[in-house]
């Protein structure tokens, strides 16, 4: 059978992407499957894990629960897009590596994002407001608390001016 | 799970989409949030062949301060509600229960009408409206109607809308006495999560501690979300105190009938239906009181 398809032009980490989507492709989905943005991860696909989260227009978003058409004309940042211009990790990602806020890795895009949208917002977090922002993103390895502490160090590291 | 296939519009005005919602009639769904309509159609609870996005509809997510209530347009983002503190000055339940919406990624997508148009009958805004009587706009192509809280919610998962209506707006009243309070709690197995039971209240007292105005309610121990009026009309006159509030709230769990499930037993949301409403009756009247 054949579907419809739809043109879609979305801005991805930066960058203007086109593409032809049926309607029912998931915004995950066109990410990962056309554009090889494959940093993000599919976990439960109905909106449970948070795996998938991504930034649409700056703020956090489940993808797996959007259609790519609906995000024509919209502006993304996925976690591939939280590195520097350079390729170095960012400060929220090295503070992930040194406090061993990662184990088996599948939640990590889904934390950076929700993570990096609550610094974003908010660069002085409490641990409660911490532990709030990621209350959508399930871990099944770390029990969360290098999580929390990796995001506290994240802010910790930005409010001293460390680059 | 990836959804049945469909056909997608994506609408610029109410006018377009009740214009495709008449055209297309059964066989179309609204998407607002999508954050519950996207899981049920990857379950195949729903196979709509077309889905009519109303996200790009400016008008439909005014909020607008008018003199008695507060309108606010169906597809506005729960997020954009939750923080906004000038509202909550106004309709101070609609922050106290967005709090237990979902999450940050689901209230960024999430709306107030999809809320009200899902009506799960444990979810938050439901209760909110129903307590509030809240008047609900409904437009479709041969004109508009509007449905209080309590006409709008027919059963579980169930409203009075019918297929070629778009919810367009909601008017939440806004209480004028000056000492007003109001409460929102529930317990769900984790933070985010539809509630076992949520209960909700809000009270104006007199510069004597009286009531003047009471209204109260509960969520997810009912096929629609229940306010208790007699009950409540029976505080106005009086004081409140640990004793009554507790009285109240059980003759109020007493006249429930809720379901068990893997969740909870019937008895154990009638506990927590008589034990969270006498907490937020108790905070709303506390809350009432300390206005200066």
């Amino acid at each position: 059978m054949s579907e419809t398809l739809y043109s879609i032009a979305v801005e991805v980490n930066g960058t203007k992407r086109v593409g032809q989507v049926s309607a029912r492709t998931s915004l995950v989905d066109w990410l990962r499957e056309h554009l090889n943005l494959t940093g993000t991860h599919i976990g439960c696909e109905h909106g449970i894990c948070g795996a998938c989260s991504i930034m649409l227009d700056g703020e956090p978003v489940r993808s797996c629960l959007m259609y790519a058409v609906q995000a024509d004309g919209h502006s993304i940042t996925t976690v591939e897009g939280l590195a520097r211009p350079d390729g170095q990790l960012s400060i929220l990602q090295d503070s992930f590596c040194e406090t061993h806020g990662l184990q088996c890795g599948y939640c990590t895009p889904g934390m950076l994002i929700a993570a990096q949208a609550l610094l974003d917002a908010n660069p002085r977090p409490t641990e409660e407001q911490i532990r709030d922002a990621i209350g959508g993103n399930l871990c099944r390895c770390t029990g969360y608390q290098q999580i929390v502490d990796a995001i506290a160090l994240a802010a910790e590291r930005m409010a001293g001016g460390a680059a | 799970m990836k959804s049945p296939p469909f056909e997608y519009a994506r609408t610029a005005s109410i006018e377009e989409a009740c214009g495709l919602l008449s055209q297309h009639g059964d066989a179309a769904k609204l998407i607002a949030g999508g954050q519950s309509l996207v899981p049920m159609l990857a379950f195949r609870l729903l196979r709509p062949s077309w889905l009519i996005d109303i996200n790009e509809i400016a008008a439909l997510k005014l909020v607008a301060f008018e003199t008695d209530t507060v309108r606010i347009g169906a597809c506005t983002r729960q997020c954009v509600v939750a923080r906004d503190d000038a509202l909550a000055a106004r309709v101070p339940l609609l922050q106290q229960a967005l709090v237990f919406v979902g999450h940050t990624q689901t209230r960024n997508r999430g709306t107030i009408g999809g809320s009200l148009a899902h009506a799960d009958p444990s979810a938050e805004l439901p209760l909110v409206a129903q307590i509030l009587q809240a008047r609900l706009e409904l437009r479709a192509k041969s004109g508009t109607r509007t449905l209080s809280a309590a006409e709008f919610f027919a059963g579980p998962m169930m409203t009075n809308l019918q297929p070629d209506e778009c919810l367009e707006a909601i008017h939440w009243p806004v209480w004028r006495e000056r000492k007003t309070g109001s409460a929102f709690t529930e317990i769900s197995r984790r933070h985010g999560d539809f509630a076992m039971v949520a209960a909700a209240a809000q009270i104006a007292v007199d510069d004597d501690g009286r009531c003047t105005r009471v209204t109260f309610g509960v969520g997810g121990a009912a096929p629609t979300p229940v306010a208790f009026p007699e009950l409540a009309q029976s505080l106005i006159g009086h004081g409140l105190d640990k004793t009554k509030s507790r009285a109240v709230a059980q003759a109020a769990a007493a006249a429930l009938e809720p379901d068990s499930d893997t969740h909870a037993s019937a008895a154990y949301r009638r506990h927590l239906a008589g034990v969270l409403l006498s907490r937020v009756l108790l905070e709303a009247y506390d809350t009432a009181r300390s206005v200066p």
